[in-house]
């Protein structure tokens, strides 16, 4: 079972493009060597070069999620997104997606709690090509209600199929609402319905004009390309748009945590019970940020690969869990969440895998780890580093991710050293104060009866495999 | 095994487009005759090797489904003297990331290895695949794991849909069933059956192999020998029989309660190696293959916002194929969205494409193809699937001109042979309003 993530992206395609994955610590690295600069109106541009293909990535990055939203409007980041295919003064609607079709690139856009980007992917000889679509709605974008009220019912048709539809996504949000008591991350990305469905179009032109602008916006081209063709573009097409005014980003504090709360989903559909846990945990920019690496570390230990303590306990030893999970990304304007989740073996009961896990995790937040499992850990996250320039994309992508949520480009380059750096006794300690209990949420995903569940997983078919072209459960 | 690994992999012949992309492919040979397709790529110290055994959950026995999914969860679970924590610790130490997946006609694997591991991680490979263990332990671990798996998907409305829509559309036929079985099979599946069926299934003639990445042809030789070369000569025959979909216009609905309604449908569609392909593809690109610019994502989606997504493909397998497609849509409009797609798949059957959607298409699909050449592994996977396609080694610089050879007539024509609204076959899963099961 896959934790919910608060960074996990949702987007504007169905379709199969290229995902937007939650990138492991592991994918970060000095490999990248990226080339950056920045406009005279204060946007800033990474070059990344890699030239295998005759392809480029082009992304950019507005420093604005979901976390940036008033109360009452939820969801309007994501609903921008959705809007900001829907024309020009100078290129009407949908006039954007088909050029980049016709020229044979594909694109698409994803929203998180704290950042929205926008991506074409295209031969390297039409990067001048979607830097000025790109660039002209930035500053153009002619928002029309006639647009606007079919594309509502189409975030709300995604609402439906991302969350409604499935009870773990609805107990997801519920856990993200109990854990950000007071910080805008309560929220969930998409919105809240009600609240979508009460949107004004004035209300999209507000929040355009208050946070698309060249200095609250990061370039990434990756690929094929180099700086010296990359500048007199950006400057051409970006450095013509004046630099305005932008709001703080407002990351409200949450208060101490003071009582661990348990969120409970009972519902007829579910046949395969869960187990989750979010512990509010620091991020690179807010709280105990000096445990973000070590946290790091704890997270590989305890979940990377099936020799990792909790697979190797709970499904290998005690046989309880079907599958373990573990997860933790410091990329966060504001705090951030450590987090597990566990699948029971068909038989076992809720209570038998809570239990287990819930010891393995004390054992750690007692105990600490040892100097071995560090090391181990250490040594994987430092070769997959290897692996990750064996993409095009995944450099622009972690580069993107760590420059809207505050870091630097130093900060990432370093990440190799800072890795490296990291004792056992920090993971230890960050283990012992992060893994408290006043800090959690737990989640349990339960069928609506037991005598229900019984019945149905005897008499119901299992499921085929999703037909290409329809993504599963990683919509963006 | 990951259970993640578990979830669906689908490798189909879907290849979007591909123009002037310099995409050396060499053939390589081994002393012992065991051929590989090697792209070099000395930039980064990372290789990639994909390959596949035609023959796949398709031969699974009829009590027996999820037989070839569970060895491709069980091959990486042990070997040789390594247990399963030894194997698995050694490649989590290297960073070596090796596993297999079943398919309809196919086993496939894959490995990663960093260059200074690689004598290692092809070691690794050589002993997954001639002494895999499948100790007792692994087995009822991995069985497990996909138990949990399928009572999963029993929650997915998308999982039930497209499990329904493959019995409705093959009720008696092996591409009707479930690569990854069901609860009852899976249980009853023995060390035995699972020996029995890697002894069978992974012999040399059937094997394909693609490397790509930082490994010369010399290096590459003896390797092929070593990690493949007792494997034995042949294979078990592929005896899946021929099969045209079921498709005569029935509709079912499976009644559950959630707000969205997840619909699926399909009808005959052609074989990869079918003359028309081509037209095909073009044809679907336009009808519901492609983003925004498709005709049902117009009306659908940026019209009427029904719907999220909206959308169409090709399945071809190697013994049937489909055209099919779907759309996830509110309760009370799935009659209307249904009501759209048989408009559309209405109207391509009698006009085909025009001049524009023509040229739009092929611009799009031979422009769009070196975008998924997104690293070591997508290549080699994808130099796989040309080859089990029967493609030829010089097909990626042959594409543009298969594609651009397409003309509006042969849009027109296929079309009017694949695509007939009265035969589209759809299984709806929710709560539609003013829905019936029937004809």
């Amino acid at each position: 079972m896959q934790a919910f993530h608060r960074a996990a992206a949702i987007g504007l395609l169905a379709l199969g493009l290229l995902s937007a994955p939650i990138l492991s610590p592991g994918a970060r690295a000095q490999v990248f060597n990226p080339e950056t600069f920045t406009l005279k109106n204060g946007m800033q541009v990474v070059v990344i070069s890699n030239h295998r293909v005759p392809v480029v990535s082009h992304m950019v990055y507005y420093k604005v999620g979901s976390a940036d939203e008033a109360m009452g409007k939820t969801g309007l980041a994501h609903m921008l997104e959705h809007m900001m295919f829907k024309g020009t003064k100078a290129v009407p609607a949908g006039e954007f997606s088909h050029l980049v079709a016709v020229n044979g690139g594909r694109e698409n856009a994803f929203t998180t709690a704290d950042y929205t980007a926008f991506y074409q992917n295209v031969a390297v000889d039409k990067l001048d090509l979607v830097m000025r679509l790109e660039a002209d709605r930035m500053a153009h974008l002619d928002l029309k209600d006639a647009n606007f009220q079919p594309e509502r019912q189409v975030v709300i048709e995604e609402r439906r199929m991302r969350v409604e539809n499935e009870p773990s996504a609805l107990l997801d949000v519920q856990m993200e609402a109990a854990l950000y008591l007071n910080s805008p991350y309560h929220h969930p990305v998409i919105g809240w319905r009600s609240e979508i469905e009460h949107y004004v179009l004035k209300d999209l032109v507000d929040f355009y004009r208050r946070w698309y602008a060249p200095n609250n916006a990061i370039l990434l081209v990756a690929g094929d390309v180099t700086v010296a063709q990359v500048r007199p573009l950006a400057e051409k097409y970006y450095g013509a748009l004046p630099a305005r005014p932008v709001p703080p980003r407002d990351r409200t504090e949450e208060p101490p945590p003071v009582a661990a709360r348990t969120v409970e989903m009972r519902d007829p559909d579910v046949h395969q019970p869960s187990w989750n846990r979010l512990y509010l945990a620091p991020s690179y920019h807010q709280g105990e940020v000096q445990y973000a690496y070590p946290l790091q570390v704890l997270s590989e230990v305890l979940g990377g690969g099936e020799t990792s303590r909790l697979y190797k306990d709970l499904v290998f030893d005690q046989k309880l869990a079907a599958s373990v999970s573990v997860g933790y990304d410091p990329d966060a304007v504001g705090l951030t969440s450590f987090s597990f989740g566990a699948s029971p073996n068909p038989g076992v009961a809720m209570d038998k895998l809570q239990a287990a896990i819930v010891a393995e995790i004390q054992t750690i937040a007692n105990g600490g780890v040892s100097v071995q499992e560090v090391e181990r850990a250490k040594q994987r996250l430092g070769a997959s580093i290897a692996y990750a320039k064996d993409s095009f994309q995944t450099g622009a992508r972690v580069l993107g991710s760590v420059l809207a949520t505050g870091s630097s480009v130093e900060d990432e380059e370093a990440w190799p050293r800072r890795i490296a750096a990291v004792t056992p006794d920090q993971v230890s300690e960050a283990a012992k104060q992060v893994l408290r209990d006043e800090r959690s949420v737990t989640g349990l995903l339960l069928p609506a009866t037991p005598e229900e569940a019984t019945t149905r997983a005897v008499t119901s078919q299992p499921a085929p495999q999703l037909p290409p072209g329809m993504s599963g459960r990683e919509f963006r | 095994m990951n259970p993640r690994r578990l979830l669906a992999v689908l490798v189909l012949c879907l290849l979007p487009g591909m123009p002037a992309l310099a995409l050396n492919v060499e053939p390589v040979k081994s002393p012992g005759g065991v051929e590989a397709w090697l792209v070099q790529d000395h930039s980064n110290p990372i290789i990639s090797l994909s390959f596949a055994w035609r023959g796949g959950a398709a031969l699974d026995p009829a009590g027996k489904t999820g037989l070839a999914y569970l060895v491709g969860g069980l091959l990486d679970e042990g070997a040789g003297d390594l247990d399963s924590q030894a194997f698995h610790g050694k490649l989590e130490d290297l960073a070596i990331s090796l596993g297999f997946d079943a398919g309809m006609d196919t086993l496939h694997g894959q490995v990663k290895t960093l260059t200074a591991n690689r004598d290692v991680a092809f070691d690794l490979l050589r002993l997954s695949l001639t002494q895999p263990r499948f100790d007792a332990e692994a087995v009822e671990r991995v069985r497990s794991q996909v138990l949990a798996e399928l009572s999963r998907q029993l929650q997915d409305p998308n999982a039930i849909a497209q499990r329904a829509f493959a019995k409705m559309m093959y009720p008696d036929h092996p591409y009707g069933r479930q690569v990854d079985g069901d609860p009852e099979t899976i249980k009853s599946i023995t060390v035995d059956d699972l020996k029995a069926w890697t002894a069978a299934h992974l012999g040399r003639d059937q094997l394909h192999i693609a490397v790509v990445g930082d490994i010369t042809p010399d290096q590459l030789r003896p390797l092929l020998d070593q990690v493949f070369g007792s494997l034995p000569a042949t294979a078990a025959p592929v005896t899946t029989p021929e099969v045209q979909a079921d498709a005569k216009g029935q509709v079912e609905v499976i009644r559950r309660q959630i707000p969205q309604s997840v619909v699926v449908f399909g009808e005959q569609g052609l074989k990869r190696a079918d003359p028309d392909w081509y037209a095909a593809y073009v044809m679907n690109y336009v009808l519901g293959g492609g983003g925004f610019a498709s005709r049902l994502m117009t009306e659908i989606r940026v019209k009427r916002g029904l719907a999220y997504g909206a959308y169409s493909y090709l399945m071809p397998r190697d013994h049937g194929a489909l055209a099919a497609g779907g759309v996830a849509t509110r309760n009370d409009r799935v009659a209307e969205s249904l009501q759209l797609v048989r408009q559309e798949w209405g109207r391509m059957a009698d006009g085909g494409v025009t001049a524009d959607e023509l040229a739009n298409a092929k611009t799009f699909l031979n422009g769009s193809f070196p975008l998924q050449m997104d690293g070591t592994g997508s290549i080699a996977a994808l130099l796989v699937t040309i080859q089990l396609d029967n493609l030829g080694i010089d097909f990626v610089d042959r594409r543009p001109q298969l594609i651009n050879a397409v003309t509006a007539a042969d849009v027109k024509r296929v079309a009017k042979r694949l695509l007939d609204p009265a035969h589209l076959a759809t299984v709806v899963v929710g709560d539609p309003q003013g829905m019936q099961a029937g004809q």
